[in-house]
Formats: structure tokens, C-alpha cells, sequence
């Protein structure tokens, strides 16, 4: 098996308030991530991506391709942005990292096979670093892709 | 249980198929494709699986370890053009996936024996671009 990741990056403002819960709780369960101005991180997310290597060019992908679909489907939507205000899906969930990952995984799966037609390579994993101490995962579970 | 290694060696190398027509293997591999080569900064990251011996309590000898990537790998591969100097990329393209298939053969029958098995080999092309290998069919 063999894999190539990419790493990007963006800067994004967050809060972390559930709708559903007692302001009391909200600042109990996520602290200053909730503070109402909200607050920034600069996130770095790896994209990977599973073989097959194809023969001609003895690569798994071209990364220019990949760049061009992270650009257009993640880094222009997110990048320097208030994720509560201006991203439709956090409307009604938090912008926690964990959906923040489920959610560029969604993007990047809905738009893999136009940029990645026939059987060429599969999206495999997303990564983000909420900094540099923070990481959360999202893998393909492959079978059911 | 998992350990790893982690290397480093500086290269030049050219990406173009000889299958290919030259507008073929501009369009393909872009900046990547000029005849006179560029350079990166490779780190190799070798990851090794095995149960930590009862009596040393390592899974491998780390100075062991260090000693065979340099020889197989450091040594064949630093301050080379690796389509003139490395085989088999006289007649391989030398992408990270192709140079993690080389590096894994050229480690795998060192690291394979003794109750230790070759896991993964990580190839960083850039610090931003890597690749991993876990044997087999790529």
C-alpha cells in the first residue's frame, strides 16, 4: 500500500457554544473557547491520499490537482473567515475540530471523483492541527467509500 | 509495537518518462520536468515493528538501525543526482512514491529478521509533501 499527504494551511475564527446547552454550561464545558468575540487558530491540514502509483508517471497523483481541489473546496471557503458566521454547516453545529475535520472531509470526498476520475487514487485520511499541540483525524473506512 | 528512525539526505533529480514525449512530460510533471534537474531536502523515516526484547527491552537497536539506513540509503543516495547515479532511476522516474519503493527494498531483507519487521518508509520530499510505503503492491 502507499499513501502521499499533503500539508495546506488557513486562518480561521471560531467559536465553541452549543445552541442546546445553558450558557452556565457552555462556559463550563468549553472555557475560553467560548468567549462570544470568538478567537483564531492557524490551522494546518494534511490531505492523503491511497494508491493505486500509476505506471506512466510513477506517482499516485498529480499534486497540482490536489492542490486545485483543496484551493477551490477548502482553503478559499475557510481561509481568513469567521467559521460560525460564514460557513453554512456550522450554523447549527460547533465549529468544534473534530467537525471542522468531518467537514473537509465531506467537501473533499464530494468533489474527489471530478478531480480524481476512473480508479485513480482514493481520499484517505484528513488531518488538522488546531495548533501545533491539537490533532484530530478522519480516515476513510475503506469497503463502505 | 512501532519504532522510528528518521534520516535525511539532499538530492537533485529530474521527473520525465522516456515513454513520454517531452510536451507529454512537461504537462505531466511541470517544473519538476526540467532536463537539468532541482534539488530537495529528503528526510526518510523508517518505522520498524516488533515486541521490545525481554532482556534489552528494544524492540531493535537504535544504533543498529542508524548504521543500516545509512549504509543502504544515506550513503547511496546523498549529494547525488539520482537519475545519473542512483539505480534503478536511470530508467525509474525518481518520485517520492518510486524512491519509497527503492528505499523499502533496499532496507526491507536488513530490517526483516530477528523478530523485527519492516513497518512503513515515510519519504519527505518537502516538509510539506510525503509519502508512505507499507510493502506490497503499490
Amino acid at each position: 500500500m502507499i499513501r502521499i499527504t499533503r500539508k495546506y494551511r488557513f486562518s480561521a475564527s471560531h467559536r465553541l457554544h452549543a445552541a442546546a446547552l445553558a450558557d452556565e454550561q457552555n462556559r463550563e464545558l468549553y472555557g475560553k473557547c467560548d468567549n462570544p468575540y470568538g478567537h483564531g487558530h492557524n490551522y494546518e491540514i494534511a490531505v492523503s491520499a491511497r494508491g493505486p502509483l500509476d505506471p506512466r508517471s510513477g506517482r499516485i497523483l498529480d499534486p497540482a490537482l490536489l492542490d486545485r481541489l483543496v484551493e477551490a473546496h477548502v482553503l478559499r471557503p475557510f481561509d481568513h473567515r469567521n467559521l460560525n458566521e460564514e460557513i453554512p454547516e456550522f450554523r447549527n453545529s460547533v465549529p468544534t475540530t473534530e467537525n471542522l475535520a468531518a467537514e473537509i472531509f465531506r467537501r473533499l470526498e464530494t468533489h474527489w471523483k471530478s478531480a480524481f476520475p476512473g480508479n485513480g487514487p482514493s481520499l484517505e485520511k484528513v488531518s488538522i492541527a488546531e495548533t501545533p499541540r491539537n490533532i484530530f483525524e478522519v480516515w476513510q473506512i475503506h469497503g463502505q467509500a | 509495537m512501532l519504532i522510528t528512525k528518521r534520516v535525511e539526505f539532499s538530492a537533485s533529480h529530474v521527473c520525465r518518462s522516456p515513454l513520454l514525449s517531452d510536451r507529454e512530460n512537461q504537462e505531466l510533471f511541470g517544473a519538476a520536468a526540467n532536463p537539468y534537474g532541482h534539488g530537495h531536502n529528503y528526510a526518510v523515516e523508517v518505522t520498524v515493528e516488533g515486541n521490545p526484547d525481554p532482556v534489552t527491552g528494544m524492540v531493535m537497536d537504535l544504533k543498529k538501525l542508524k548504521d543500516v539506513i545509512h549504509r543502504e540509503v544515506v550513503e547511496v543516495y546523498d549529494h547525488r543526482f539520482l537519475n545519473h547515479e542512483v539505480p534503478p532511476f536511470d530508467h525509474i522516474v525518481p518520485t517520492a512514491e518510486n524512491i519509497a519503493i527503492d528505499v523499502w527494498q533496499r532496507l526491507d531483507l536488513h530490517l526483516s529478521k530477528d523478530g523485527s519487521r519492516l513497518h512503513a518508509v515515510r519519504i519527505f520530499e518537502t516538509p510539506d509533501l510525503y509519502v508512505d510505503y507499507f510493502g506490497g503492491a503499490a
